[in-house]
């Protein structure tokens, strides 16, 4: 245990390999002759580090820009502002061909493995194939690290030549995986990795990725709208509503101790799959407002159960409690 | 037993002709249902368990569809019962609402369109009345100014409010039993603590009976009073539902509460996991059906299906070796402990 903190300690003095400085994203609502209506304001001012063999848990529920915001890291969708820095260069700034290199270290797994595997290659190729783009080892070499990937994600050798639909929704998450780690990248965006799977292939999913990260000394910034998922995989978790990060601690600290008024209604409305707790639930009122006429002042003044009269005026700033721990709240 | 129940399903047997030969979905279902109690049916997709739900309603194809065993709704077969009846029962004194509202709202007309369609289907009102009651409703689920919501389509509103014009939709007219199909799946944590508190006021508002399909058992505590888990097609376990989180004895059970990652406790443990995957429903294991993922699976397990046995206090399960399964356990908590 004592050595376990002892590394925490030390990846904590260790520089981020992947910092995200107010990362803002706005997509344009434009009338049918072109002009600019108006902005769906998904992402605002978006700051957090990633260390390496770190584990940065996104929350909150959808449509509060967790997914955007791991899609413009990768510049899947243009940032509107705002800065990524990775080793030390803006990633915002590179140009197409040196966005490419990046590519290959910053690798991405996605939701749905239905609709993310090219159902017309066989599952070998597909994995080959993101090595053959970035031009890594001659083809022997390439089939050779495919079938060890193949392995190490727990899909039998054999099955090299079939094709993607002839495989469960948690195998074909694995071969999700073993693709972007073709490329030997160093850090992971999971999209929502194990939301489609069911509970028993979930945990199957979670110790994969946990495995994964020690052998190849991954930083993942894992993106879900399941606390407890998050909560087992995160070293660090960051709360969004409505574009905005409202909360950012460590994993432990955040479930001691929420600061949030909206991380301590969402950590209420978990359902505990456990009839001997019962918990004093904090139902919210109301749905999420539109992003596109986000409230004015704290964007969560609509639903909170603590609102004064500040918190409807003026935007809340971040104050830092203890040892890192961030809320954006008038309240503290 | 004293009295009958509100539901009462006996041996349920769906097979579904497909191309490819027949597919047992729901092989040998017995379960109850009594007024103003949940029952939670859980289980993994393609457990069978919204497939039950459908022979309850009859909502599968016919042509299609081979009904076997029972169905005792107040003491009445729905299996032997005319297309005509049915239609009687659908939606008025069953009533069912799903997992997507996006998909089971109909999209050309207004939310009010759809409410009073169901009310004057099966009770005789005036336009008018239907009306009142349509709004009446949509404010016990809890849909702020219903006046105007009435008159909104389904893309207008967000998904939350969308499960709770189904759930208005469902109870106008004041049915006895309600399914719930996933409900809350595709809702929002916050959204579904507002919606599974809706479902739970009205079910004692109206005394109904509630059949909770749910892969979530996080929901199930939250919600059931008694559960039934799933496997392949077969009920491998019931029980009441502190039963089920204090006392299970099916593997299975036991696997599924393990490898859910908790809220509290420990995190730096690695998560427990059910080897393999659920086999596919055109080549069923011989034996007991969850013997090739299971750790104390014998050669008994192999070749003999084990038969839903009841222990005490109306706790069944379908496994040879639960007793001696409970036994191991205990030694190895002894010896953890000491």
């Amino acid at each position: 245990m004592s050595q376990q903190q002892a590394e925490k300690e030390a990846r904590k003095q260790s520089a981020p390999i992947l910092q995200v400085k107010n990362l803002k994203k706005y997509y344009p609502i434009t009338s049918p002759f072109g002009k600019t209506k108006d902005f769906v304001k998904a992402v605002e001012q978006v700051t957090f580090d990633l260390t390496e063999k770190e584990t940065i848990g996104l929350v909150g529920e959808s449509g509060c820009g967790k997914s955007t915001t791991g899609r413009t890291i990768l510049r899947l969708t243009e940032p509107t502002e705002g800065a990524a820095i990775y080793k030390g260069r803006d990633l915002f700034t590179l140009k197409p061909k040196e966005m490419k290199k990046v590519r290959k270290e910053i690798q991405m797994v996605f939701q749905d493995p239905h609709s993310s595997l090219n159902p017309k290659k066989r599952i070998g190729e597909i994995i080959e194939e993101s090595m053959k783009i970035h031009r890594i080892g001659n083809k022997a070499e390439r089939i050779e690290k495919a079938m060890y990937l193949l392995r190490r994600t727990g899909i039998r050798e054999d099955q090299y030549y079939k094709f993607p639909h002839e495989f469960s929704g948690g195998q074909r998450q694995r071969i999700g995986i073993a693709r972007a780690l073709a490329v030997n990248p160093s850090v992971f965006i999971l999209d929502e990795p194990v939301s489609a799977l069911d509970v028993s292939i979930q945990s199957q999913v979670i110790n994969l990725l946990e495995e994964l990260q020690d052998e190849f000394k991954l930083a993942y910034l894992f993106i879900s709208h399941d606390l407890s998922v998050v909560r087992h995989i995160s070293d660090q978790i960051g709360v969004m509503y409505l574009g905005h990060l409202v909360e950012k601690a460590s994993t432990d600290e955040l479930f001691e101790n929420p600061l949030h008024p909206y991380t301590k209604a969402l950590l209420s409305s978990i359902p505990i799959p456990d009839t001997r707790v019962r918990r004093e639930r904090i139902i919210l009122k109301g749905d999420v407002p539109s992003p596109i006429n986000p409230p004015s002042g704290c964007v969560f003044h609509t639903r909170c159960p603590f609102v004064i009269e500040k918190c409807k005026k003026e935007k809340p700033i971040y104050k830092e409690s203890t040892n890192g721990h961030l809320v954006a709240c008038h309240l503290y | 037993m004293v009295g009958e129940h509100l539901l009462e399903v006996k041996n349920l047997k769906t097979t579904f002709l497909t191309e490819m030969g027949s597919v047992v979905a729901v092989d040998g279902m017995s379960l109850h249902v009594d007024y103003g109690e949940t029952l939670g049916l859980v289980g993994e997709s393609g457990c069978g368990k919204s497939v039950t739900a459908e022979s309850i309603m009859r909502l599968l194809d016919e042509r299609t569809t081979k009904y076997e065993g029972e169905i005792l709704f107040k003491g009445q077969d729905l299996l032997s019962l005319p297309e005509k009846k049915m239609v009687d029962i659908r939606g008025n004194e069953i009533a069912m609402i799903f997992q997507d509202a996006m998909t089971s709202l109909n999209p050309v007309y207004t939310i009010g369109n759809q409410i009073v369609e169901t009310i004057l289907t099966h009770q005789k009102v005036s336009k008018k009345e239907a009306y009142e009651k349509a709004i009446e409703m949509l404010r016990l689920t809890g849909i702020p100014s219903p006046e105007k919501r009435i008159l909104e389509y389904p893309h207008e509103i967000s998904g939350g409010m969308r499960q709770r014009v189904m759930i208005a939709m469902a109870l106008s007219c004041k049915p006895s039993l309600l399914i719930a199909d996933e409900p809350t799946t595709a809702l929002d944590v916050t959204i579904q603590a507002q919606i599974l508190d809706v479902i739970n006021e009205l079910k004692k508002e109206l005394n109904m009976g509630v059949i909770m399909i749910t892969h979530d058992l996080g929901v199930v505590a939250e919600v059931c009073t008694r559960v039934a888990v799933m496997y392949l097609g077969q009920v491998i376990e019931e029980a009441p539902v502190d039963n089920i989180f204090t006392n299970s004895l099916h593997p299975y059970t036991k696997g599924l509460l393990k490898s859910i990652p908790k809220i509290e406790g420990d995190r730096n443990k690695k998560l427990y996991t059910i080897e393999g995957i659920v086999p596919s429903l055109h080549n069923i294991p011989k034996g007991c059906r969850f013997a090739p993922r299971c750790s104390f699976a014998d050669e008994q397990c192999r070749t003999q299906s084990p038969v839903l046995k009841e222990t005490d206090g109306g706790h069944k399960v379908r496994c040879w070796h639960y007793e001696k399964i409970g036994q191991m356990e205990e030694k190895i908590d002894v010896t953890a402990t000491s």
